[in-house]
Formats: C-alpha cells, structure tokens, sequence
C-alpha cells in the first residue's frame, strides 16, 4: 500500500492505493480513483505558463489542454519558452499541438486583443 | 456628481459576482469601480489551474475562472470603469474616485458593495533582522512580475511561510529555471492547500522545514545569504540551528490582510479577528446599505467561495434597493474553543438559514464541530480532517435556528478523545 495525497481538488483526500491491483482507498469521489491509480503508474500534470506577447499585454497565459507526463515538465517548459504571439487570440486557440511529442497541446488561457 | 443605484467597489471575482448577481435580480444601474488597468483582480496573475471545481465542475486557471465572469458582466450593461482609485466613502454612500480619464469625481451610491480584496504582509509586518538590500519580494510581487510584466525577479531562492502564493510561486519559479532551494514555516503545519505541498514542493524536491523561520538577511546591495534558524513551541528561534543558504531572492508568503482603509475611514465596524467589517448574514454591515463581500471580508482559500459569497451579497444589496430589510433580534456569533473566528459574525432571528465560515486554530484529526445556544448544544458536524490553511464551513437550517433561545451562539471544537 502506498499513501498519497489526492491533488485533484482542494479536499487534499490521503489515499492508499494498492501496489499491484492499483485498488484505492480513502477517496470522497471518483476522480480520486482515477488520480491514485494513474499516479503511481505514470504521474501527469498539466503545465501552465506564459508565452511572449506582443503589444501592451507583455505576456500572455497558457496550459496544457490535458494533463501531460510528469517526467516531460521541462521540455514542455522548453517550447513554451520559444513561442510569441501576436494579437488576436482567443481563449482556448492552440498555440503548440502535440508539446514534446505528448497528445496535449499548449492553449492560450486568456484573450489577447 | 452622478448617481447609480449600486457602486461595486473593486472588479476582482468578488466585484463581478456581486455586481451580475444584483443585475439578475433587476438592478440596472451598476457601476463597478477597478483600480487596475483591467477587471479579473488578482486572478490575472494567477496563472496556475485548479480553479472552479465547486463552481464550474471543472479545472480552471485564474485568468480561465475571471475570464467567464468579465463575459457574463459584458452581456449586461453594468458599467466597469478601470484605472479608477476610491479615495473615500462616506456613512451617506457618496464615493470620491480619481481616473486619469475623468479626473477627480464624486458618485452618490444607493447600495454599495465593498470588494476590495487583500494584500501581502510584508517583510515589516513581520519585523524580519537583517540587511536592507534588494532582492526580497512578498510573493504575490513577484507573481505579478514573472506573469504579467514578465520579468524573472531571481535565480537562487528561499521562500519564507507556506502560504499558497508562496507554494505556488516555488513551482512557478522552478519551471521557469531557478533554484528554490528551502520553503520555511515558522508553524509546526503548512498555511496551504495539502494538495499545493504535494504538486509545488515534492514533485520538485524543494524541502519544507517547518517550525523554521528567518533570523538574519544578509547582502550589501542584492540579497546574498540567509540565515534559517529552526523555533521552540513558543516560535523563538534555537541558538545553534543556524544554516545558511547563498540565494539571491527572498519571497515571502507570510499572510494577506483585508485591504479596509475605506471601510475603517466611512466608520465600519472591523472585526478585529478577521480585519474585516462586521456583517449580519446577508454581509450587510454596520452601516446600512453597504455590504462586504471575498477577501476584503475575510481571507479565503477557494475563489468558488468568494463567488458565492459575492452573490450574497449583490442579491443583499438588490433587496435593499426594493426596501426590504432583514428584521429581528441580533443573535450574535461567538467562537470558542479552537476557533479562530466567525462571518458572519451575527445574524436576525428568523433568518432562512444560516452559512457559517470559520476558520480553526490549529490541525484536528477525526473532531466536530458543535453550535452550542448556552449550555444546549444545538449543531454537531464530524470532521474528519482540520487545519487552520482550510476554511471551514457549516449549512444551520431555519429549522435549526428557530430553536435558538439566547441571543449568542457559540462555535467551538470537540476534540477526538485520546
């Protein structure tokens, strides 16, 4: 059994989820399940940061669509780091697909006007 | 001077919600004061996701949560003026604003809503010793500064209280390439969101050394060490315990405080546990007409909760405008043991129901909490987990109320039996 603390909401649920059936217990909804099997099998985060923007908005937010591996954190950061924007954006467009060959794509999280 | 029904003071979450909740309910003239250059307050800068899971049921990030707000509000026609600073309120609801665009004017309110947030504690509020050199940032500062203007504000850095800004600014620091060497808590628990130790700290090694504080600056014209030392139960530093940490960037996350200057100045009453005005239940407070509302109220950790809250309190303000009046005895809120505080902190007698938001003095494992009316208990809620970094909160239906006898609840904890 191994303890962890459930990240999808803010209740912070204390998990134990089993080595080898990937079972877990201690969770108060579903998504707990989801996070305490996957968490041991291959942990995922989304990424939020911000692009270069042009004009007056000097930085424009952003996030991985979806949750991408934990291990590929840098080298998400490493092609954020590249990209700059010009005006319009809307909130949601696609501003890299498929970052550091994962199937998640890099979306603005604001407008740019 | 010109005249609106409802003057939103402030355009953060707790601005916007308050001010579409009282246009649902029929109010037509809303002018929403912002002092930024744009609405959405203090969510623009923050960038990260896990917002809107109560409101939304989904994950969202600040600029994401603001963003749905600011299109609701832009269907309407309440009117949203940025740049716009409140220099005072009076009893009678005249606001005195200055705008670069408008210059100085005077707006006669029928209701007003205060939301004007909170800020930082900073390095003075917390008399840290040491040099006085750069490089010592309150971390909402420097989130401000890598995420909006886009400057990275260090390279090497040591984050002192572990408060969720200062938890989410280590992560945020990481990425973006510096080395967060130490987060130091002075309390023996973390100030934040379990979660936020779990995905900030561990996923990247950064250690969290709790009941530790910073006892020395050190650094001629940038920060260039400091000194950590570990404290007793009574948070006085342990000669000996020294260590020393080369950095260049010292973030603190020591606390936001309710930004009150325009209520104390109109004559509010302030709670001191909270420093923030003294509301009944619908956030009215104690000047009629003027309601409170997000964290100029109290300090909270969930933005879904200053959305709700801020509906309170436009749906408050929209009844006063109509001429209704909450009537009935004062029954005042006290907090007992282990509690730190209560909003509201009283309520009329007859109130529909009754939301409670408290928050505990210290971590509680498998405890309740009990409404005791005197000597009669008349509310009991088992909690499985409590920290002081979690607010708590508590539904008491009408039918619950209306056995209230006294004129004073209490709030208080009942320990688990060791």
């Amino acid at each position: 059994m191994k303890e962890i603390i459930c990240i999808t909401c803010p209740k912070g649920c204390h998990l134990k989820v089993d080595e080898e059936s990937f079972a877990v217990t201690g969770n108060a909804c579903p998504r707990g399940a989801v996070y305490g099997a996957n968490e041991l099998r291959n942990p995922v985060r989304v990424v939020t940061s911000t692009v270069a923007a042009e004009g007056p908005q000097r930085r424009l937010p952003v996030k991985t669509d979806r949750p991408i591996p934990k291990g590929k954190m840098f080298e998400v950061m490493d092609e954020i780091a590249r990209v700059r924007v010009k005006a319009p954006v809307r909130v949601g467009d696609v501003l890299i697909a498929n970052v550091a060959g994962t199937d998640g794509n890099v979306v603005a999280t604001k407008a740019l006007d | 001077m010109t005249n609106y029904d409802l003057v939103v003071i402030g355009g953060g979450p707790a601005g916007l919600a308050a001010a579409l909740s009282a246009w649902e309910q029929g109010v037509r003239s809303i002018l929403i004061l912002e002092r930024d250059r744009e609405p959405g307050g203090i969510l623009n800068q923050c960038i990260h996701n896990g917002f809107g899971l109560h409101r939304f049921k989904e994950e969202l990030t600040g600029p994401e949560y603001a963003g749905r707000f600011i299109e609701l509000v832009r269907q309407t026609e309440i009117e949203i003026r940025t740049d716009t600073m409140v220099l005072e309120l009076t009893r009678d609801r005249v606001l005195h604003a200055v705008s670069p665009s408008r210059g100085y004017e005077t707006i006669q309110a029928g209701a007003v809503i205060l939301a004007m947030g909170c800020r930082e504690r900073t390095r003075g509020a917390i008399s840290i010793p040491g040099a006085r050199c750069s490089g010592i940032f309150t971390a909402g500062a420097a989130q401000r500064f890598l995420n909006m203007e886009g400057y990275m504000v260090g390279r090497r850095v040591v984050i002192l209280g572990s408060g969720d800004i200062g938890l989410i600014m280590a992560r945020r620091m990481t990425l973006e390439g510096a080395k967060v060497l130490a987060c130091v808590e002075l309390m023996p628990y973390s100030g934040g969101l379990t979660r936020n130790i779990v995905q900030c700290l561990r996923d990247f090694d950064i250690p969290l050394y709790l009941s530790h504080t910073v006892t020395d600056i050190r650094g001629k014209d940038r920060l260039e060490q400091v000194v950590v030392s570990r404290v007793d139960e009574r948070r006085s530093p342990i000669p000996g315990t020294e260590m020393v940490f080369d950095c260049d960037t010292l973030l603190l996350s020591v606390g936001l405080l309710p930004e009150n200057e325009l209520s104390r100045q109109a004559g509010i009453a302030i709670d001191p546990r909270t420093n923030g005005p003294v509301v009944w239940e619908n956030r009215e407070c104690s000047i009629p007409g003027v309601f409170a509302c997000g964290n100029v109220l109290h300090v909270h950790d969930l933005v879904d909760y200053v959305s709700a809250e801020s509906e309170q309190a436009g749906l408050a303000a929209a009844a006063y405008l109509r001429g209704l009046r909450p009537a009935g005895q004062e029954i005042r809120l006290q907090n007992g043991n282990g509690v730190g505080y209560t909003v509201p902190q009283h309520f009329h007698r007859g109130a529909e129901r009754l939301e409670l938001f408290f928050r505990v003095r210290a971590v509680y494992k498998n405890a309740a909490i009990r409404i005791m009316d005197g000597e009669t208990r008349i509310a009991r809620f088992k909690r499985e987990h409590m920290a002081p970094g979690e607010m708590e909160t508590v539904q008491l239906p009408k039918v619950l109320l209306d056995r209230v006898k006294g004129d004073t609840l209490t709030v208080e904890i009942e320990e688990a039996a060791p």
